[in-house]
């Protein structure tokens, strides 16, 4: 289907029901119970789950099949975000404009970035697009603060222009609010819930637009591993060197799967921007460009679901663990002796609330030392471990060296 | 003309601790081969080492102090330092006044011991590993020393002064004939200027006269035969990361007063502190040491008000613009050796 084949076409499947039935599946703890903290199935937190899933796909095409780790994707994020937030206030409150915009305007910044960077490899190039991002961060929290609002960021304002007739999204206000962004008259935050005994489902407008936004973007994420230029950027990976002498340029190559990437990056920041519409420069800061490492790798890099899997994976813990607090912690450890429950309690404090990132940190160490393969690898082990013979159909080849 | 002296004189105190984290830096990469993203958390730790001594020192029971007291009439309640008692009430206020030198002593074996601990624990395992391997761990293990230091110090700065006898500035155009008043330059900032040349010339004479730092640099040319000829060559290398980490957390305890330390400090150096290390050319230890004071000066420079008036936030990409070019004109860096990380 759609020139996949069975294998990837389910994966594909899989994914879209699984974006599809989240508000479902994210809420397995009825409304108002003890658990209900450990719900995902909230709009805003869907949401975040599918933009990061976008951004970390984009940044796993270029660091999953080519091996050129970039620090810097955040700027691309970040210039998405901008990108989109002026479609807003000067076109039309519609998210199309936006979006589209956000990826071109993200393209060419990751041309320009891209055409410099990639003359250099390894460690040099991660720093060259650190350094990049670094500078975009300075500009648009310092000089460029007529476009980027500086360190106030950037909002929609109710005296906006926005030109393009009202149908379209256009005109300033209609009922003297601020207009929310909206696609073709339905708002980006409007949602219908369904109570079912005691479950809460929330189908939200915007995260469902998101998600069909990521389902393309992973189609053609699949499209671009399963293509002879995605075998040719894999080929870069193992063994650039011989690439070249053998006569082949990956210069174009390389450049073209910068842009790529660096587009699906604009493509997570418009959509960010088009569900909440405000920008900071602390989008482009380079621990935001940290985090789609972190979340590549814990994935799984080079994998195709891997990326997805470790964005919502973050998010997830990002909020729960934040929200977690030794009240709540008490309450857990009840059922031992006071002594104990306090023990316990006293251990655990440091790694939740605002130490999270202390969580994510460790975690983060444990899954590139004994899983540098992350989450898929992890999970592919384990079929090993229990799994049949059947494993060992594909006999394992050893490169020619 | 006394301008730009004075711009100079910015440049050399954030010069000089660019130049320290770069040293350690490439000290490690130079004998390990590893990319060390953790190296701004140990700087962070320095300071934080002279933090901890600060409130060890200023450890204090309640006296009540029968000649005064307080407004209702009762005895005056004060809190007297631990070390008072020990030394004397004028030498236990001048041990808490010169806090911050005295860090240098307490840091010293404990940056040693969290280098070792370091690299015997994580490092050791991530040798034979690519570099984007090293780079993610040590990255992690950054967030991690970090938040800790968060958990147990917050998160706000927390001031450290230096000693009184270096408060204040030096009126330097009067030494050289100028105006009264026309380069004025903070005391500490000139101690730590000299702090870090005698740090760097220790670890160069180290290196260069000693029979250790010889193994070391052999090690560093060609480690196998080093090996080979029956040398404990990674026992060496070992303490060599530990003697980087303490170049780190020196830098770092006397850095404290310039710019009070908070949990991220570390950090914000860090990614400058490669770009020197790109800069100067990998592996090269001169090479750091020069690029770290050219963009510090480089980064004053651009910071004066004429430069900025003609080209607006300069000021802030500077850096980063010179790595750019420099990296495109001279891949190898300002002193990059052949051969380093060629990739």
């Amino acid at each position: 289907m759609f020139g996949l084949n069975k294998k990837d076409t389910s994966l594909l499947l899989i994914v879209a029901a699984l974006v599809a039935l989240a508000p479902i599946i994210l809420n397995p703890f009825p409304e108002g119970s003890g658990m209900a903290q450990f719900n995902a199935g909230y709009p805003d937190l869907m949401q975040r789950f599918v933009i990061f899933g976008i951004f970390a796909i984009g940044f796993n095409i270029l660091f999953g099949l080519t091996g050129y780790l970039s620090f810097g994707h955040a700027a691309f994020l970040g210039a998405g975000s901008y990108a989109g937030m002026w479609m807003m206030k000067l076109l039309s409150i519609n998210v199309i404009p936006a979006i589209v915009f956000s990826v071109i305007i993200a393209g060419l910044i990751s041309l320009a970035i891209g055409w410099i960077s990639l003359r250099r490899s390894g460690i040099y190039f991660s720093i060259l697009t650190l350094a990049f991002a670094q500078m975009a961060f300075a500009l648009a929290a310092s000089v460029l603060t007529p476009i980027t609002g500086g360190e106030t960021g950037l909002q929609t304002n109710l005296n906006d222009p926005r030109i393009l007739p009202g149908f379209l999204g256009g005109g300033s206000s209609v009922d003297g609010n601020i207009p929310k962004p909206s696609l073709f008259g339905i708002e980006m935050t409007s949602s219908f819930e369904v109570p079912v005994a005691g479950w809460l489902w929330t189908f939200n407008w915007g995260y469902y637009i998101c998600g069909i936004v990521m389902l393309i973007a992973f189609y053609i994420a699949i499209r671009i591993f399963r293509s002879p230029f995605g075998l040719m950027l894999k080929a870069v990976k193992s063994n650039q060197q011989r690439l070249n002498y053998t006569g082949l340029n990956t210069r174009p190559y390389m450049l073209a799967c910068f842009v790529i990437s660096g587009m699906y990056a604009g493509l997570a920041g418009g959509l960010m921007a088009a569900m909440d519409p405000q920008v900071g420069a602390e989008r482009m800061q380079w621990t935001a460009s940290g985090e789609v490492v972190l979340m590549t790798i814990l994935g799984g890099v080079g994998t195709l679901i891997g990326p997805v899997l470790g964005a919502g994976l973050i998010k997830y813990f990002e909020n729960i663990f934040s929200k977690i607090n030794d009240n709540l912690l008490h309450q857990w450890f009840a059922f031992l002796p006071d002594g104990l429950e306090d023990l316990m309690v006293t251990i655990i404090h440091p790694f939740i609330g605002k130490g999270w990132h202390l969580t994510l940190g460790l975690m983060f160490m444990a899954i590139v030392i004994f899983l540098p393969g992350g989450l898929v690898e992890g999970g592919q082990r384990l079929r090993k471990m229990f799994g049949r013979k059947s494993e060992e159909r594909a006999p394992k080849t050893t490169p020619a060296e | 003309m006394d301008a730009i002296i004075l711009q100079i004189l910015n440049g050399l105190d954030k010069g000089s601790a660019y130049a320290l984290i770069a040293l350690g830096l490439t000290l490690i990469f130079g004998t390990l081969g590893v990319v060390n993203f953790a190296h701004g958390a140990l700087f962070m730790l320095g300071a934080f080492c002279t933090v901890t001594l600060s409130r060890i020192l200023t450890l204090s029971h309640e006296v009540v102090d029968p000649t005064r007291k307080d407004f209702l009439g009762n005895p005056l309640k004060v809190d007297v330092p631990y070390i008072y008692d020990i030394f004397g009430e004028t030498t236990g206020a001048a041990i808490i006044d010169w806090a911050v030198p005295l860090s240098i002593l307490f840091a010293i074996p404990v940056m040693i011991g969290i280098g070792v601990l370091m690299e015997r624990g994580l490092i050791k395992h991530f040798y034979k590993r690519p570099h984007a391997d090293q780079i993610l761990v040590t990255f992690g293990l950054a967030i991690v020393l970090q938040e800790i230091i968060k958990y147990y110090f917050g998160a706000n700065q927390i001031p450290a002064p230096a000693p009184q006898a270096f408060v204040g500035s030096l009126d330097f155009g009067a030494i050289f004939g100028m105006e009264p008043g026309a380069i004025i330059y903070p005391y500490w900032r000139i101690v730590y200027f000299c702090f870090a040349m005698v740090l760097i010339g220790a670890v160069f004479a180290f290196l260069q006269f000693t029979t250790f730092g010889m193994v070391v640099r052999a090690g560093m040319a060609d480690r196998e035969t080093v090996g080979l000829l029956g040398i404990n060559i990674d026992r060496r290398f070992t303490i060599m990361f530990g003697i980087a980490a303490a170049v780190a957390g020196l830098a770092g305890v006397m850095y404290t007063p310039i710019n009070s330390p908070n949990y991220h400090m570390g950090m914000d150096f860090l990614v400058i502190s490669f770009v020197v290390v790109v800069v100067g050319g990998m592996g090269s230890l001169p090479g750091a040491v020069l690029a770290g004071f050219v963009l510090g000066v480089l980064e004053s420079f651009a910071s004066m008000r004429q430069v900025i008036e003609l080209l607006p936030g300069v000021n802030q990409v500077v850096i980063y613009l010179a790595a750019i070019v420099i990296l495109l004109t001279r891949p190898r860096g300002l002193l990059g050796r052949r051969g380093v990380m060629e990739d």
